[in-house]
């Protein structure tokens, strides 16, 4: 049996406390534990992170970018959901 | 329509790279620019993983603790670097298995300078000061190459690349202020790494054929000979710096221009090397080969005990 056999895994690291985990890259690994203690050697050398999540990147269910105009335009029309889209008058402050 | 419906994605394409938008592993892009991304990634994690061998050579026989623990550091950060490129080059479509065995049947290239000896502790020097220097003036720019995954683990890797260039540079500092010996091997080292690092950025542009197509895709943001002088300009002072000469008799400072002119390149030499014709050629390759062969027991171990966890798991659960 080779690598060719071993899941790609997504990695994701906290990098400290109080933030959330941000996808840094990913790894060949047999199983999951295993690909946490690779992910440590190859992705947190540096103190770069104090937890790793690991994902079968099989089991990422992605948009698709060719639908992106649709799914995203709407948001784009909608500029009353902006603060900036108000007028406040003069000397109002706080607000 | 169908050919009209390729054209317009392409002119697509071209104007999203023209307004610096970055291409992600999904999105639509032409046949030509995967190709070409795949050659150079993996090219370049090939160039990562047989870069450790020259100095891997050294990590048993280091002068004392500090620098053994430094030069196991930087080789181990190669590793990773491989690993982060592999990587890149799957998100387009590249089979990993597919890619090693290109390495190892001699069908894929890597970098030129990986094919010279280490003969001497100096040699950790030049390569850290010189090599990763090098390779540092051609990545820098790929952190803002159009393709997203590449762009994104050149950023890591240059991070991780500025000590790699300071610990090398220190080692030729410490012998070239050492006994006349230590110098003179340090010199020895420079002259024997100083063209083979200069071949690293490539080709004349005149005779570079990929470089037009690449810049227009922003894949490469900088010709071969701009970074080859940049490189020159920067490095000829750190020599001097530290009382080493350039093997160059063609080296002098032009005023006007401001950068240095120096002698010709033996494309010849580059050319053999590139072909598999370099004096370590055959050895790298080897090594690579054995180190699959030798690991073997190691993935079927891991693949094994994967199976047994699970299997553990599914029982705890029953
Ligand atoms: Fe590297
Ligand atoms: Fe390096």
């Amino acid at each position: 049996m080779s690598n060719a056999n071993w899941p790609l895994w997504e990695v994701f690291i906290r990098s400290k406390q109080g933030l959330s985990h941000k996808h840094v890259g990913s790894l060949r690994a047999a199983d999951a534990q295993m690909a946490v203690e690779n992910a440590r050697d190859v992705y947190t050398r540096r103190s770069e992170g104090i937890s790793i999540w690991v994902v079968q990147s099989n089991d990422v269910f992605a948009s698709d970018p060719s639908e992106a105009d649709s799914l995203y335009e709407p948001a784009d029309s909608k500029v009353y959901r902006h603060p900036t889209f108000y007028d406040v008058p003069d000397g109002i402050s706080h607000m | 329509m169908k050919e009209n419906n390729i054209e317009e994605l392409e002119r697509q394409f071209q104007e999203k790279i023209d307004n610096d938008i970055k291409i992600e592993p999904r999105d639509w892009m032409p046949d030509a620019y995967r190709d070409t991304l795949i050659r150079q990634i993996s090219q370049h994690a090939h160039s990562e993983i047989v870069g450790m061998l020259p100095e891997g050579n050294w990590i048993t026989r280091a002068p004392n603790l500090r620098r053994k623990a430094v030069l196991l550091a930087k080789v181990q950060d190669e590793a990773g670097h491989g690993l982060y490129l592999y990587s890149a080059a799957e998100t387009l479509g590249a089979d990993r298995e597919e890619t090693i065995d290109d390495l190892h049947s001699g069908k894929a290239k890597y970098s030129s300078i990986f094919n010279y000896p280490t003969l001497s502790w100096a040699d950790m020097g030049a390569i850290g000061w010189l090599v990763d220097g090098a390779a540092i003036m051609n990545q820098v720019p790929l952190c803002r190459c159009s393709y997203g995954p590449y762009a994104r683990a050149m950023v890591r890797v240059c991070k991780e690349e500025s000590f790699h260039q300071r610990q090398g540079f220190e080692i030729m500092t410490t012998l070239a202020n050492g006994t006349p010996e230590q110098k003179a091997m340090a010199q020895d080292a420079l002259n024997r790494f100083w063209w083979p690092a200069l071949m690293m950025f490539g080709p004349n542009d005149a005779e570079s054929k990929h470089t037009e197509q690449s810049m227009r895709w922003k894949i490469k943001r900088q010709t071969n000979d701009e970074l080859r002088q940049q490189f020159v300009d920067i490095t000829v002072p750190q020599a001097e710096m530290i009382g080493l000469t350039i093997p160059d008799a063609d080296l002098k400072f032009n005023t006007e221009t401001g950068h240095y002119e120096f002698g010709e390149i033996n494309w010849d030499e580059f050319w053999q090397v590139v072909k598999g014709n370099g004096p370590c050629n055959k050895d790298r390759v080897d090594a690579r080969r054995k180190a699959k062969e030798n690991g073997m027991w190691v993935r079927e171990a891991a693949a094994a005990y994967a199976e047994k966890r699970a299997n553990r798991n599914k029982e705890k659960r029953a």
